[in-house]
């Protein structure tokens, strides 16, 4: 392995690390604020990545455009699903039912994905998808960088809804003591409502980086959800921010072992990390135990 | 236990034995079979899962590992096919269980969701390395001996062999129920911290509980590899068996002895129904996935408990409360 091969795994690293980031803050979001594990997290991915490919296929809408379709339809999925199932479980068992509940909903999605495309590989076309620029010796993918700046830019709109709006301010409240963030009047119920419309569709945008740059079926979704959740974890539950720098780790990490070891075996670093970290550290790296006690 | 129950219970395991003296078509005796093996996984998955509260979504690495067990076992020796192979079995439970104690040592170092999790993950881990290690020979798969029994009556010693495990998994289930270890291993599920105040050794009781949910899965995932004839890492360490045995155990009732068997004969021969009715996987997918919507949502204590519940207040209404 030259040092130019590690340096361009690091870099494809980092630019992927960044759509995983987006998605992963998603997961976390979801999970700080109602204490769900959201399992069907990949399978809106996959979900979103199809309605990116129908609509280019079909209606010849390019990808970023398609965006302004498919965040909205992914929005409003994720506030149909906290209504319709999340907040129907009950207080006391609730994080281990709703990775059962998602479960259900992404073996679902999978299904109907599955008798609407078929099972083969699809992958999305544009022209940006094959083209790549020459920096320093380098190859930088185009979609590679688009989705990167694509991913910072949506994680910068996340941060600062976060941070300096009302509703974020009800939010973090929410995430931090829900019947505290009820009692000084923030509605926890519509807060919720919509932390989880943006927890899903952030899964437009990744969606649409995911099926550009990787051949997808309606079964991808396991594969996507596994990394998620070591992402997720070994960021901390509920932390965004120890989510998004996980992630970036990861994906460098496995780009690495594939230049230097294998392709095969990269997948083998999210979950290999994840097992490590956590029989050292089990409130993973960003966790906090004092505030959410395990 | 009453006359009556005993009677009953009798009369079920007669109807087992006597299941393949009736029915002879071998479309109906092999869903039997398949059928058998998960009602052992999900009855002995509830050992742990139902029993200590903590959900293990990874019990597919126990399975794939006994069917690995089997049939790396019977090249390597040259074990000639008929019921020669059915003695690998133990063995495979044993290797199973052995690989339990690391696997529990680390996923057992958390709790709740983030076990889960990490269950999920070191069942990701087995599976690549199924994929990957030279001596599982990858997705060509391993070949398992083919017994010479007449077609006829060949589902029969797979169907036996089969029930005597799940008679032992309901017998271990049924003991460990009773038991100083059972009643340790609920109170761990009802406040873990509470139950360590008492004086519970909750971290030996939960590894021993894992390890023995895990023997009876090794044991029918070598009886599956073997009614297959051949192994691949995707039939062995499918993600889709994790969710299954939860399920069964799920709609059943979680924690009782006859739910996750229950559970297991219900949706096991129904997917098998399902598969050899309509070609179409994503049909079955959606009537899964809306199955298991419908019952954790409606009936979250499961169907056997939920049942129990409405039994006691409708004998409660029948029969007021004499006044003393």
């Amino acid at each position: 392995m030259s040092l130019t091969e590690l340096l361009q795994a690091i870099i494809d690293g980092v630019l992927t690390g960044g759509v995983y980031a987006l998605m992963a803050a998603g997961l976390s979001l979801i999970f700080g604020v109602m204490d769900i594990v959201n399992i069907a997290q990949g399978a809106m991915v996959v979900l979103a990545g199809y309605l990116s490919y129908a609509l280019s296929v079909h209606l010849g809408i390019d990808l970023f455009l398609g965006l302004a379709i498919t965040i909205p339809a992914m929005f409003a999925l994720g506030m149909l699903m906290e209504w319709g199932f999340m907040r129907r479980l009950r207080e006391g068992d609730r994080t281990s039912m709703s990775i059962l509940v998602t479960y259900a909903v992404a073996i679902v999605i999978e299904g109907v994905l599955s008798i609407i495309f078929g099972v083969d590989y699809v992958q999305l076309q544009a022209s940006y998808v094959d083209s790549s620029v020459h920096v320093f010796g380098f190859y930088l993918a185009d979609i590679y960088l688009l989705g990167f700046g694509m991913a910072v830019a949506l994680m910068a709109a996340l941060y600062a809804m976060l941070y300096r709006t009302k509703f974020g301010r009800g939010v973090r409240a929410s995430l931090q003591n829900r019947t505290a963030a009820d009692l000084i009047g923030v509605n926890v119920n519509r807060t919720r409502m919509i932390s989880v419309g943006i927890g899903v569709a952030v899964t437009a945008a990744g969606g649409m980086v995911f099926g550009a740059t990787n051949a997808f079926n309606p079964n991808s979704g396991y594969d996507l959800i596994s990394r998620l959740l070591a992402i997720v974890i070994l960021g901390g539950m509920g932390s965004i921010g120890g989510a998004m720098a996980a992630a970036v780790l990861l994906l460098v990490l496995s780009d690495v072992v594939a230049v230097a070891w294998s392709p095969l075996w990269a997948p083998l670093v999210f979950f290999a990390a994840l097992v490590l970290v956590l029989s050292i550290r089990p409130a993973g790296l960003f966790g906090r135990t004092a505030v959410r006690a395990q | 236990m009453s006359v009556r129950q005993l009677s009953f219970r009798a009369a079920l395991v007669a109807f087992f034995v006597a299941f393949p003296l009736f029915e002879h078509d071998p479309t109906t005796t092999s869903i039997a079979v398949f059928t058998l093996i998960f009602m052992v996984a999900s009855s002995a998955w509830n050992i742990f899962s139902g029993y200590s509260g903590y959900l293990a979504l990874g019990h597919a690495v126990f399975f794939g590992i006994g069917a690995y067990t089997v049939a790396l076992a019977a090249q390597d020796w040259h074990v000639p096919p008929g019921w020669d192979v059915f003695a690998l079995l133990p063995l495979a439970g044993l290797v199973a269980g052995l690989a339990a104690i690391p696997i529990g040592i680390i996923a057992l170092r958390t709790r709740r969701h983030t076990f889960v999790v990490v269950t999920i993950a070191i069942f990701f881990i087995f599976q690549l390395l199924a994929f990957n290690l030279p001596f599982t020979q990858g997705t060509t798969g391993i070949q398992l001996p083919t017994p010479l029994w007449s077609p006829s009556t060949y589902n029969e010693p797979f169907y036996y062999v089969t029930l005597a495990i799940l008679l032992a998994t309901i017998a271990l289930s049924w003991a460990v129920r009773g038991s100083r270890f059972g009643l340790q291993l609920m109170a761990i599920r009802d406040d873990e911290d509470r139950a360590r105040g008492m004086g519970v050794r909750t971290g030996p009781v939960k590894l021993a509980a894992f390890m023995l949910s895990a023997i009876p899965v090794g044991m029918v995932g070598g009886m599956y590899a073997y009614f297959l004839g051949a192994i691949y890492p995707q039939v062995g360490f499918d993600p889709l068996f994790d969710i299954a045995i939860a399920l069964m155990g799920f709609i059943g009732g979680l924690g009782t002895i006859a739910g996750p068997l229950l559970g297991g004969l219900a949706l096991e021969s129904l997917q098998q129904y399902f598969t050899q009715q309509f070609s179409d996987n994503g049909l079955y997918l959606i009537i899964y996935g809306a199955l298991f919507l419908v019952v954790i949502l409606l009936l979250p204590r499961g169907v056997i408990p939920s049942a129990a519940a409405f039994y006691r207040s409708w004998r409660a209404r029948r029969e007021p409360v004499v006044a003393s």
